[in-house]
């Protein structure tokens, strides 16, 4: 598969302030890409380098092969980006909306007509297709400011935090559309915060933290490595803590509070010791997911072995 | 910098203000076009028949061809500075053309060329009033015609340097207020300069923007011997505005890149 986006040993900063300092990633053709992390990891700084509004302070971005430093118009007129604000004319309706953003890409009658009605079909936006913006709800905006990135049949679909403030309906329906696009052969880079996001629609994540890639791989990968299948939850003491997990050293475990959460291939052994120890003590046994591996690798310090 | 401006892409810039435009022409047309006349009215007629003549025309007569470059300047100044900031720090209606083929430089010649567009359209929706209310000719209409985008294109680069540098909309008020204001006044609009100032006040006065599209609408009004101006002047007053224009877009386009790509 070829290779569509290449960041290589990335740093910006400001200042003295760093952001992102040394990310290297590739996004494959095809391929949904997820750039994970909290609010401030440097996940909207490291999409600006990529589609060239950025200069990164040191290293180099490739994208479709290009150089993105001297070749960002070129660049951007293959791909398509939504960014964290809708950006649009509230005065204007979604039809009129995607008219001036076609324009952008020099995109001339009959052909814009005919790609609006494509994707004014295609996000459903038909029911309120003439009506002005400002009267729109979030869930409608954000289809609309995907059907703009999508003006120019774009090879790269960037995507930043996509579903953020959305309601959960919302959410499902735009990760179908995702899903959709992504089946259409269109490779799609996206952030998101939101870890179940992410191992929904995400075939590769780079988890970031601070600026720097903490962990890349396929989802499925880095729960089974870093975490493992199982996770158990359960609010202790650290005295109870050393009862529990007595002679289970092989499972991982991470504090957060009093929430202690044990990570391994099967936790039901666990079950059964705390129900010698405390029968009422209430607890949970679920899947590991992203999220623990986020946890895992940034937030509270993963301790393998007691 | 060629490399780097493409005026298809500016124009589809100049194309999205024109379509918002459409839509709310009828809230901006008002200020721009309006004060202009009002001035006409009062101080042309009002304040006008106290005054026998002016530089051998009727006072609002005298009025007509520096009110025609202030409407041009007044359409472009409030497009450059609150709309352009407007644009560039709330909407980020920026942001959003820079994930598309335009650039930077485009984004500049874009507004520019709205912005100009904004001034002829005052300047010459003014020298339409002017022709009907018989204070002026059809051949003085004419001839004022170039001035209107020359005074147009000198206040737009003014405000566009302006805006590209200031940290904050409230800055604005001072560039109207202790800017245009003052040229306003003082730019041989309402009075001969040369006739109320003296020694360092009228070399003081050659440095205002607004005096030059002024003394060029002047001659286009009226012809050099009532006012004194030589062909040396005229050269001088255009030599001006297309120089302090250019050199200002100039700079425009070297911190553009800056201050929108972070």
């Amino acid at each position: 598969m070829s290779i569509v986006v290449d960041v290589s040993k990335v740093s910006k900063h400001y200042d003295s302030r760093e952001v992102v300092h040394e990310l290297s990633l590739q996004v494959r053709a095809g391929q949904c890409f997820g750039l994970l992390g909290p609010n401030g990891a440097g996940k909207s700084t490291s999409l600006r380098m990529i589609y060239g509004v950025t200069a990164p302070s040191s290293g180099c971005v490739h994208v479709f092969g290009l150089d993105v430093a001297s070749e960002s118009r070129a660049v951007r007129a293959r791909l398509g980006v939504t960014l964290q604000d809708n950006v649009m004319i509230d005065a204007l309706s979604p039809v009129e909306n995607l008219r001036v953003f076609g324009r952008y890409y020099l995109l001339r009658e009959p052909l814009l007509s005919q790609r609006i009605a494509q994707l004014v079909d295609y996000l459903e936006l038909g029911s309120h297709a003439d009506i002005p913006v400002i009267a729109l709800s979030g869930g409608f905006k954000r289809r609309l400011a995907i059907a703009m990135s999508l003006i120019n049949e774009p090879e790269l679909l960037i995507l930043d935090e996509p579903t953020t403030g959305l309601d959960p309906a919302v959410r499902l329906s735009l990760w179908t559309k995702v899903r959709e696009l992504k089946a259409n052969g269109k490779t799609v880079l996206l952030t998101t915060h939101y870890m179940d996001e992410a191992e929904r629609l995400c075939d590769y994540v780079v988890i970031m933290s601070q600026g720097g890639a903490v962990c890349q791989g396929s989802p499925k990968q880095l729960i089974a490595e870093r975490v493992g299948k199982d996770a158990f939850e359960v609010d202790c003491t650290a005295a109870e803590e050393h009862q529990l997990l007595d002679g289970f050293g092989s499972l991982g475990k991470l504090r957060a509070g009093a929430r202690l959460l044990v990570y391994g291939a099967d936790v039901s052994p666990l079950v059964q010791r705390l129900h010698q120890l405390d029968p009422l003590r209430p607890f949970v046994m679920r899947p590991a997911n992203l999220e623990d591996v986020f946890l895992a690798q940034t937030g509270t310090r993963l301790e393998a072995g007691a | 910098m060629n490399k780097r401006i493409s005026l298809p892409h500016a124009l589809s810039v100049t194309h999205r203000n024109a379509t918002m435009y459409r839509r709310t022409w009828m809230l901006s047309i008002l200020p721009n076009f309006f004060e202009p006349v009002f001035y006409l009215w009062s101080i042309g007629l009002g304040v006008g028949a106290y005054v026998s003549k002016m530089r051998g025309v009727s006072y609002v007569e005298f009025l007509v061809p520096g009110l025609i470059c202030v409407s041009a300047m007044n359409g472009a100044s409030f497009e450059v500075t609150y709309n352009v900031y407007v644009r560039m720090h709330y909407e980020k209606m920026y942001a959003a053309m820079l994930t598309t083929p335009v650039e930077p430089d485009d984004i500049l010649i874009g507004e520019l060329l709205w912005a100009l567009i904004r001034a002829c359209m005052y300047g010459g929706i003014f020298v339409l009033v002017a022709l009907g209310l018989g204070l002026a000719s059809p051949l003085q209409a004419l001839r004022v015609l170039p001035v209107i985008p020359l005074s147009g294109l000198l206040f737009s680069a003014l405000g566009l340097a302006f805006t590209l540098r200031v940290g904050s909309i409230d800055l604005f008020s001072y560039y109207f207020t202790l800017f245009l204001t003052p040229l306003f006044l003082f730019s041989d609009v309402f009075f001969p300069i040369e006739e109320r100032l003296s020694g360092v006040w009228l070399t003081v006065a050659e440095a205002l923007p607004l005096l030059h599209p002024v003394r060029l609408a002047r001659f286009a009004f009226h012809g050099g011997g009532s006012a004194g101006q030589s062909l040396g002047m005229l050269a001088w007053d255009a030599a001006y505005v297309l120089g302090m224009s250019l050199g200002l877009l100039w700079w425009a386009h070297r911190i553009i890149r800056t201050r929108l790509l972070s």
